[in-house]
């Protein structure tokens, strides 16, 4: 036995890597669901003439919509950032440049969530 | 009928990289493609090397790349395969020489699962008995040959040569699905670390590659399940 292969077994058992191989599959769920739900609003319900400024301010206004996107937007940028990394464990043998791009890699995924939830807690419509 | 082949030599001692080589040969469209390699070492060029042993399928000694699928050149007619014949060795482990692969990766990854049956409790009188349905369970993953055809096919295998690999999951499965066996949790600890079961990208390469017709995404699935049931 090579002793790389022996280290990397004695890592200590951890459930990660089936915690977030379950998590792909929920999140994938119901993400799919949710945009079924965002693509019916915006596109089906309403033609895409009266989707404009005053329409999305006015769904915003509906906290129901604010928690709605939301959950989408955590659920997307966690999925998605949660593909990245397995892109990157799978490809970037590099143990340097691997840690670099997951540190870049969630600091843009918590910048995404931060101002996109910073924009749905605080948003005020412009009037006139 | 006359063949074509080109055939990957490389010499780990002698060269700094693969060169294709070409032969013609006459052969029987039933010949099988080792027939036709035999037949090149025996009367054209008697440096071109290859593992062979039971020539039937058995052994596993003899898979090759063919027209870029893994597959036992023992098992492979000539006429199943397009002229020219492309012959390379097994991809994603070191070339010795020509299409001798160094297997030594591979069977690393297979005894890290325990591929054999572990049971300290004391054996009953005559036999372990065992019902039809608990046979059928790992039935499928018996058959393995160890041939590596399913392990050197796996693009997950080509870009990370830690992960464990889908001949090394076949095993693991085997044991853990047998009602005999009592080390299904350490072999679950092993297919659950990071360079484990989670490596598998549902590619289905390793099915297709199998010479023995086992499903091998599926047993890899069905590991997984057996993860997700036995630990949440």
């Amino acid at each position: 036995m090579t002793d790389r292969f022996v280290m990397s077994r004695a890592r200590p058992s951890s459930n990660f890597e089936l915690a977030t191989w379950l998590y792909m599959r929920v999140s994938g769920v119901l993400i799919a669901f949710l945009l079924l739900g965002h693509i019916v609003v915006m596109h089906v319900l309403h033609h895409v003439d009266e989707v404009d400024y005053s329409f999305a301010a006015g769904r915003l206004a509906n906290p129901f919509w604010r928690i709605y996107d939301l959950v989408l937007l955590g659920l997307v940028v966690s999925h998605g950032v949660n593909g990245a990394r397995i892109v990157i464990d799978d490809y970037v043998r590099s143990h340097g440049l691997r840690t670099l791009l997951k540190t870049a890699l969630w600091t843009v995924g918590i910048l995404f969530l931060v101002v996109g939830a910073f924009v749905l807690f605080t948003f005020q419509p412009v009037t006139g | 009928m006359e063949v074509k082949l080109r055939i990957k030599r490389y010499d780990s001692e002698r060269d700094e990289k693969p060169h294709w080589q070409e032969f013609t040969v006459e052969a029987e469209p039933t010949d099988r493609v080792l027939d036709v390699l035999l037949h090149i070492k025996s009367y054209i060029d008697g440096t071109l090397v290859f593992r062979r042993s039971c020539a039937h399928g058995i052994c596993g000694s003899d898979a090759m790349r063919i027209n870029g699928l893994n597959r036992l050149a023992c098992k492979t007619l000539v006429k199943d395969v397009s002229s020219p014949i492309e012959i390379e060795p097994l991809n994603g482990l070191p070339v010795i020489k020509d299409l001798i692969v160094d297997m030594q990766p591979f069977f690393e990854k297979f005894r890290i699962v325990k591929p054999y049956l572990v049971n300290d409790e004391t054996p009953p009188p005559v036999e372990w008995r065992q019902t039809p349905e608990e046979r059928e369970r790992f039935d499928d993953t018996t058959k393995c040959i160890l041939c590596a055809s399913c392990t050197t096919s796996c693009p997950s295998f080509w870009t990370n040569r830690e992960y464990l690999g889908p001949a090394s999951l076949v095993q693991a499965h085997r044991f853990i699905f047998d009602s005999r066996d009592r080390a299904a949790a350490e072999r679950l600890d092993v297919v659950n670390a990071r360079e484990g079961v989670w490596r598998c990208r549902t590619i289905f390469n390793c099915a297709e590659a199998c010479p023995r017709e086992i499903n091998i995404t599926k047993a890899i699935g069905q590991l997984k399940k057996a993860l997700v049931y036995n630990r949440f």
